[in-house]
C-alpha cells in the first residue's frame, strides 16, 4: 500500500472510530433521558460510564499507526516547527551546547586514549613496571623518585622469580648508523630478551630479538621500528637480513616492528640487545627500566613479595668488586615497588587531565543552567497553552514528553555541532598538549568518543529539560487555566527557580575563575625562577655521540670534542661554546653517587647520592650560569688529567657553609679516586624543570683519570654542545653548525638539535597547557554567567513592566527603581559568590599538586575574583535595568 | 477512571472472544454490542464500555472484521461490525483452545477437591 492510500483509509478510519464513539454516546445519553435524567445529567453518566473518551479515541486510533513511534513524529514535528519560528532561540541555544558538549568531547577523546587505554598490548592489565624504592639511600629522592634495576638483578629475578609470565628491561639510548647515507643518530631502545615477550605484540616482518641475541659473544642483530623503516628503507620487507652499521658495529636485521609499536610509551628508532655479560657486572649500575608480564592470579602484593624474598639472593650472589661487603645495600631499604604499567605510563598527566575534564564538565553544567533558564522562560511564554491542553486531556506524561523531547532534540542538535567543534578542538589540543602527553598523536574523533557525545548530548536534554518539566507539567489541578499573569506581577516561586540557577552559575564561574587565575600566578611564579642558565631563546644545543668503535682512544675523543666546540665558537655570531654530558630539563640519564670529603671520618655510614655532571672548559660560560666563587676549568686541567671539580652553590654550602669556603677543598667518589680539589662554585641549576628543586650537582671535567674503570682514563663519549648566537634556531645556523662538525669528522652525526627556549617551553608544557585549558574555560564561565545575570535581569524587567509604570505613577523614583534591578542582581551574584568561595577553598586542595610557588589559598586571588565577578553582575544588570527608567508609565499600564 | 482497560480483561482475549461470538449471531454496531455482551455475560465483564472501540480497531486490523457505513436503532449515523470468513475461523480455533484449556482447569479442580 502505498503512503497516499495508506494516510487515505487511516483517516477514513479515523472517521469511523469518531462517528461510532459519538453514536455510542448519544445512544446512552438517549437510553438514560428516557429512565428519567435530565439531559445534562444524562449526557455526563454516559461519559462516566464510557471512559476518558479522548485517551480512549486516541488508543483506537493508534491501532493503525506504528504506534508510539509515529505520535513521537508527530511531537518531533511540532517541535521543530516551534524551533523554526524561534530562530533566535533555538540558535542560542544550540551553539551554547555545541561549545559545551564540543569541548567535552575533545577533552573525553584525549582522557579515553591517555587514561583509559594508554597502553596498546595484549592483555595490558598483567604489565607491570618494576620500580623499586631505596628510602635508605640518602640523596636519590633529590633527582629520582625510584630507583631503577642493575643488569645483575635482572639477571637474578629472571631466573628466579615465580611471578612472571616473562620480565625484562630496557634503557633508551642513541646510536650512530654510518654507511648508508649522512651518518645519521637514532633513538634506539636497548632491550634484554623478556621484553618483547612481555609486551607481546609480534613482529610486522621477520623475526623478534631471542635469547640467543644475549649472549656477548654471540650474533649481533637488530630490529627496526616501524617509522625508521618507512623513513630509511621506504618499507621494503626485503630489509630484513641485510646489514648495517650500528655504532661502527655490523648488524644483521633481525626484523621489524608493526606500527605504533612503542617500549612503553619510547618511541625508537632501532631495538638492540641488551648482551650483558655476567663475568664483568657487578651489583651496581641501578640505570635499567624493568617490565614484566604476571602469571595469571598473581598479584602485585604478590609479586612485590616474591622478588623481596630474590634481593638477599641477588646479593648473595653479586659484588661490587674485592673488599666491599655485598650486604651494604640492606642500608638502602630496597623494597619492590611494583605498580601497573599503565600508571606509569599515564604519570602525572593523569591529574592535569581529570582537572580540565572536571572544569569542562563544569562549563558544561553552566551552559546547561543557561538553557535551562532560556527554556523556563519559553515554557513560561507556553504556559496558557501547556493548561489548555491539560484541561483537554493530555496527561501529565504527554506534557512532560513533548517538553523533554524538545530539550533533548536541542541537546542532539546541540550535540551534532559539537562533533565539529570537538574536531577542531582536538586539533587545537594537540597542538598545544604537552609533548609528555602519552599516545598524543593518536588521539582521535572515535566510536567511544562519539558514544560519549551522544551520551552527554540526551543527558544534557534531559537535565535542563527537566526543570521546565518539574515546573509546567505538575497534577493537572495545579495548572491555572486562565494564566493570572497576565495581570499579575511575576510569581515569587517562578522567579525562585531561576534566582538559583544564577547562584549556582556564578557559583560555579567563580571556582573555575578562581582556578585560572592560580594557574596564571603559578605560570608568573615560574617563569620567575631562575633556571640557573640564561636567555634560552639565544642558547642552541645538540647532542654529539663518538662512539668506541669509531674512536676507541679516550685522549682523542677529547681532542675531537675540543676542536668541534672550537670549530663552533668560530661559526659568524657565535659568542661562545661548550659542552656537557647533560643540559637542564632535557631529560638526559643523570648519574649519580656519594662522594667523600677528605679529612672527614665515614665509620661505615654512606654519604648521601649527588647527581654528576661532566662539562667542558667554557661550558658554564655558554649556558649563562654564574659562578659563585672559584674559576672555570681550563683545558690545561682536562689534558693534563688535573684532579679538579665544580660544586653547586646549595652542595657547597651543605659541605663547608658558604661558596667561598669549599674553593680548595678536596673529595673524592670512591678510594682508589685521586682527591678533587674544588676550583669553581656555580648557581644552583633547575636540572628537572623550574618547578623542581635544584639537585645538588657535582661537576667533574669531561676527561678524568679512572682507576676504577675500564681503562686508565675516563671519558664521556655522548654530550650536548651548546653555542650561544643571536642567530639560534634559523636553518642556516643548524646547517653551518652540521658543516662545522662534520669538518671535524665526517662520521659523526648530530642528534636533538634545539634552542634551549624549546627545552625550557617543553618543561612548562604542563603548567601552560592547563593554564590554557583553564583560562579558557573561566572566560567561558564568565560570560556564560554574565549572560546568565543579565537574563534573568532582563526578563524580570519586562515581567514587570505593569508594575514598574504603577509604581512610577504612584510617585516612585526612576533611579529607586533601577537600583531595585541591580540590587536583586547583587544578592543573587552575593550568594553564588560565598557558595563559590566555598566550593572552591576545598577544590583547590586538589589542585595543589599543579600550583607553584602559591598557596591554593591565595588571598589575592580569593579577594581580586569575587571583586571582578560582582563587578561584572552590577554591569550585567544596570544593562537591562537601565530599561526601567525609559518606561513611561502611562504606555506601561496600558500596554496589557 | 482506569489507565489501562485492558488489564481490566478477565484474561487475555476475552473481550475479543465475546465480540466475536456476539458478532457471529448477527452484525452489529458499537452501542448494540456493549449492550449485548454486557446483558449475556450478566455484567460478568467489569470493563469501561469505552475499551470496546480499541479492540474493535485491533480486530479490524487482523481483518477478523469489517466496518460499514450504517444507521443505529434510533436512526443515527454510526458503524456495523460484520464477521469475517476470517473472523469465524479465529473464533473457532480460540473456542477449541479455551475449551481444552476450561477442561484442564476442571479436571485440575476437581482433583484437588477428591
Amino acid at each position: 500500500m502505498s503512503l497516499f492510500s495508506r494516510i487515505f483509509s487511516r483517516n477514513r478510519r479515523y472517521d469511523d472510530i469518531s462517528v461510532s464513539i459519538q453514536e455510542h454516546l448519544d445512544e446512552r445519553t438517549d437510553e438514560l433521558m428516557e429512565e428519567g435524567m435530565s439531559r445534562g445529567e444524562a449526557e455526563r453518566s454516559a461519559r462516566r460510564d464510557f471512559g476518558n473518551v479522548t485517551v480512549l479515541r486516541e488508543r483506537s486510533r493508534e491501532v493503525w499507526q506504528w504506534q508510539r513511534l509515529e505520535s513521537l513524529l508527530v511531537d518531533l514535528k511540532h517541535v521543530f516547527r516551534r524551533l523554526w519560528r524561534a530562530p533566535g532561540f533555538a540558535i542560542t541555544v544550540v551553539l551554547t551546547l555545541a561549545i559545551g558538549i564540543g569541548a567535552n568531547t575533545a577533552v573525553f577523546s584525549v582522557l579515553n586514549s591517555v587514561l583509559i587505554r594508554p597502553l596498546s598490548y595484549p592483555e595490558p592489565q598483567q604489565l607491570i613496571a618494576m620500580r623499586f624504592d631505596a628510602p635508605g639511600a640518602p640523596g636519590l629522592t633529590d633527582f629520582r623518585d625510584e630507583l631503577r634495576m642493575s643488569a645483575s638483578m635482572y639477571l637474578t629475578f629472571a631466573a628466579h622469580n615465580r611471578s612472571f609470565q616473562s620480565m625484562g628491561v630496557w634503557l633508551p639510548g642513541t646510536a650512530s648508523i654510518t654507511g648508508i647515507a649522512q651518518p645519521e643518530q637514532v633513538n634506539t631502545a636497548l632491550i634484554t630478551d623478556g621484553v618483547l615477550q612481555t609486551l607481546e605484540v609480534p613482529a610486522a616482518a621477520g623475526q623478534w630479538l631471542t635469547a640467543a641475541d644475549q649472549d656477548p659473544h654471540g650474533a649481533r642483530r637488530v630490529m627496526l621500528g616501524y617509522g625508521y623503516w618507512q623513513r630509511r628503507f621506504g618499507g621494503d620487507p626485503g630489509v630484513v637480513g641485510r646489514t648495517i652499521n650500528v655504532d661502527s658495529e655490523s648488524r644483521v636485521i633481525a626484523g621489524v616492528m608493526p606500527r605504533g609499536f612503542k617500549v612503553v610509551s619510547y618511541d625508537f628508532d632501532l631495538l638492540v640487545p641488551l648482551a650483558f655479560d655476567p663475568v664483568k657486572e657487578g651489583l651496581a649500575g641501578f640505570a635499567y627500566h624493568g617490565i614484566g608480564r604476571l602469571r595469571p592470579g598473581v598479584t602485585i602484593s604478590q609479586a612485590d613479595a616474591d622478588v623481596s624474598r630474590l634481593l638477599n639472593v641477588w646479593m648473595d650472589s653479586w659484588t661490587n668488586g674485592p673488599g666491599t661487603d655485598p650486604h651494604w645495600y640492606e642500608t638502602w631499604k630496597i623494597t619492590p615497588a611494583f605498580q601497573p604499567l599503565k600508571e606509569q605510563v599515564v604519570g602525572g598527566v593523569g591529574n592535569v587531565l581529570w582537572v580540565v575534564m572536571a572544569t569542562i564538565g563544569i562549563v558544561m553544567l553552566i551552559a546547561c543552567t543557561n538553557v535551562a533558564n532560556l527554556l523556563l522562560v519559553r515554557a513560561d511564554g507556553r504556559q496558557q497553552e501547556l493548561a489548555v491542553r491539560s484541561a483537554l486531556g493530555a496527561g501529565r506524561w504527554r506534557i512532560a514528553r513533548e517538553l523533554l523531547l524538545e530539550s533533548v532534540t536541542l541537546g542532539l542538535l546541540g550535540g551534532a555541532v559539537g562533533v565539529g567543534v570537538a574536531y577542531a578542538g582536538l586539533r587545537l589540543l594537540i597542538a598545544i598538549g604537552p609533548e609528555n602527553l602519552p599516545r598524543l598523536s593518536e588521539i582521535s574523533l572515535d566510536g567511544q568518543s562519539l558514544t560519549f557525545t551522544l551520551v552527554i548530548s540526551v543527558l544534557s536534554g534531559l537535565l535542563f529539560g527537566i526543570i521546565p518539566v518539574l515546573r509546567y507539567a505538575p497534577s493537572r489541578q495545579a495548572v491555572p487555566l486562565i494564566g493570572a499573569m497576565r495581570t499579575a506581577s511575576i510569581s515569587r516561586e517562578r522567579q525562585r527557580g531561576r534566582n538559583f540557577l544564577v547562584v549556582a552559575q556564578v557559583a560555579m564561574a567563580l571556582v573555575l575563575l578562581i582556578s585560572a587565575v592560580l594557574m596564571i600566578r603559578t605560570f608568573r611564579a615560574m617563569r620567575n625562577v631562575d633556571p640557573g642558565f640564561s636567555d634560552p631563546t639565544s642558547l642552541q644545543v645538540m647532542r654529539i655521540s663518538i662512539p668506541e668503535t669509531l674512536v676507541r682512544d679516550p685522549q682523542t675523543v677529547t681532542r675531537i670534542q675540543n676542536s668541534i666546540q672550537d670549530k663552533l665558537a668560530g661559526i659568524p655570531g657565535v659568542s661562545s661554546a661548550g659542552f656537557a654530558v647533560s643540559v637542564p630539563m632535557s631529560g638526559a640519564e643523570p648519574n649519580w653517587d656519594g662522594i667523600y670529603l677528605e679529612g672527614k671520618n665515614y665509620e661505615g655510614e654512606e654519604p648521601p647520592l649527588r647527581l654528576f655532571n661532566y662539562v667542558s672548559p667554557g661550558y658554564f660560560h655558554t649556558a649563562g650560569t654564574r659562578f659563585v666563587a672559584g674559576q672555570d676549568f681550563a683545558w690545561s686541567d682536562i689534558y693534563s688529567l688535573r684532579p679538579v671539580a665544580i660544586l653547586s652553590e646549595s652542595l657547597a654550602r651543605e659541605l663547608w657553609g658558604s661558596p667561598s669556603a669549599a674553593i680548595g677543598k678536596r673529595f673524592r667518589e670512591f678510594p682508589s679516586m685521586p682527591w678533587h680539589e674544588v676550583v669553581g662554585v656555580v648557581q644552583d641549576v633547575r636540572e628537572n624543570g623550574v618547578n623542581q628543586s635544584s639537585p645538588a650537582t657535582v661537576y667533574w671535567p669531561s676527561m678524568m683519570a679512572n682507576l676504577y674503570g675500564p681503562g686508565p682514563i675516563d671519558v664521556r663519549r655522548t654530550a650536548y654542545f651548546a653555542l650561544r648566537s643571536s642567530r639560534a634556531g634559523t636553518q642556516t645556523f643548524i646547517n653551518e653548525m652540521q658543516r662545522a662538525v662534520w669538518s671535524v669528522n665526517a662520521n659523526l652525526p648530530v642528534a636533538s638539535i634545539s634552542t634551549m627556549q624549546d627545552i625550557y617551553s617543553q618543561s612548562m608544557a604542563r603548567t601552560s597547557f592547563t593554564l590554557v585549558m583553564l583560562a579558557i574555560a573561566g572566560t567561558m564561565a564568565l560570560a556564560l554567567g554574565i549572560l546568565g545575570i543579565y537574563g534573568v535581569i532582563s526578563y524580570a524587567v519586562s515581567q514587570r513592566t505593569r508594575e514598574i509604570g504603577i509604581r512610577m505613577a504612584l510617585g516612585a523614583n526612576k533611579s529607586e527603581l533601577l537600583w531595585m534591578f541591580v540590587r536583586s542582581a547583587l544578592v543573587l551574584t552575593g550568594v553564588g559568590t560565598a557558595v563559590g568561595l566555598g566550593a572552591a577553598a576545598a577544590l583547590m586542595r586538589l589542585m595543589r599538586t599543579l600550583l607553584f610557588g602559591i598557596s591554593p589559598l591565595d588571598p589575592v586571588t580569593f579577594t581580586v575574583v569575587p571583586v571582578v565577578l560582582v563587578a561584572a553582575a552590577v554591569v550585567a544588570s544596570y544593562v537591562p535595568a537601565r530599561r526601567t527608567a525609559a518606561i513611561d508609565p502611562v504606555d506601561a499600564l496600558r500596554s496589557e | 477512571m482506569a489507565k489501562n482497560p485492558e488489564h481490566r480483561d478477565l484474561f487475555p482475549g476475552a473481550l475479543e472472544i465475546m465480540i466475536l461470538q456476539s458478532l457471529r449471531l448477527k452484525p452489529m454496531h458499537g452501542y448494540a454490542l456493549v449492550k449485548h455482551i454486557k446483558q449475556v455475560s450478566e455484567d460478568l465483564l467489569q470493563v469501561e464500555e469505552g475499551s470496546l472501540y480499541p479492540a474493535l480497531q485491533r480486530m479490524l486490523r487482523e481483518g477478523w472484521l469489517e466496518a460499514e457505513t450504517g444507521i443505529s436503532a434510533k436512526g443515527r449515523p454510526t458503524r456495523i461490525y460484520r464477521l469475517t470468513d476470517a473472523g469465524i475461523r479465529h473464533l473457532e480455533s480460540e473456542v477449541v483452545s479455551f475449551e481444552r484449556m476450561f477442561a484442564g482447569f476442571t479436571r485440575v479442580l476437581g482433583a484437588v477437591k477428591a
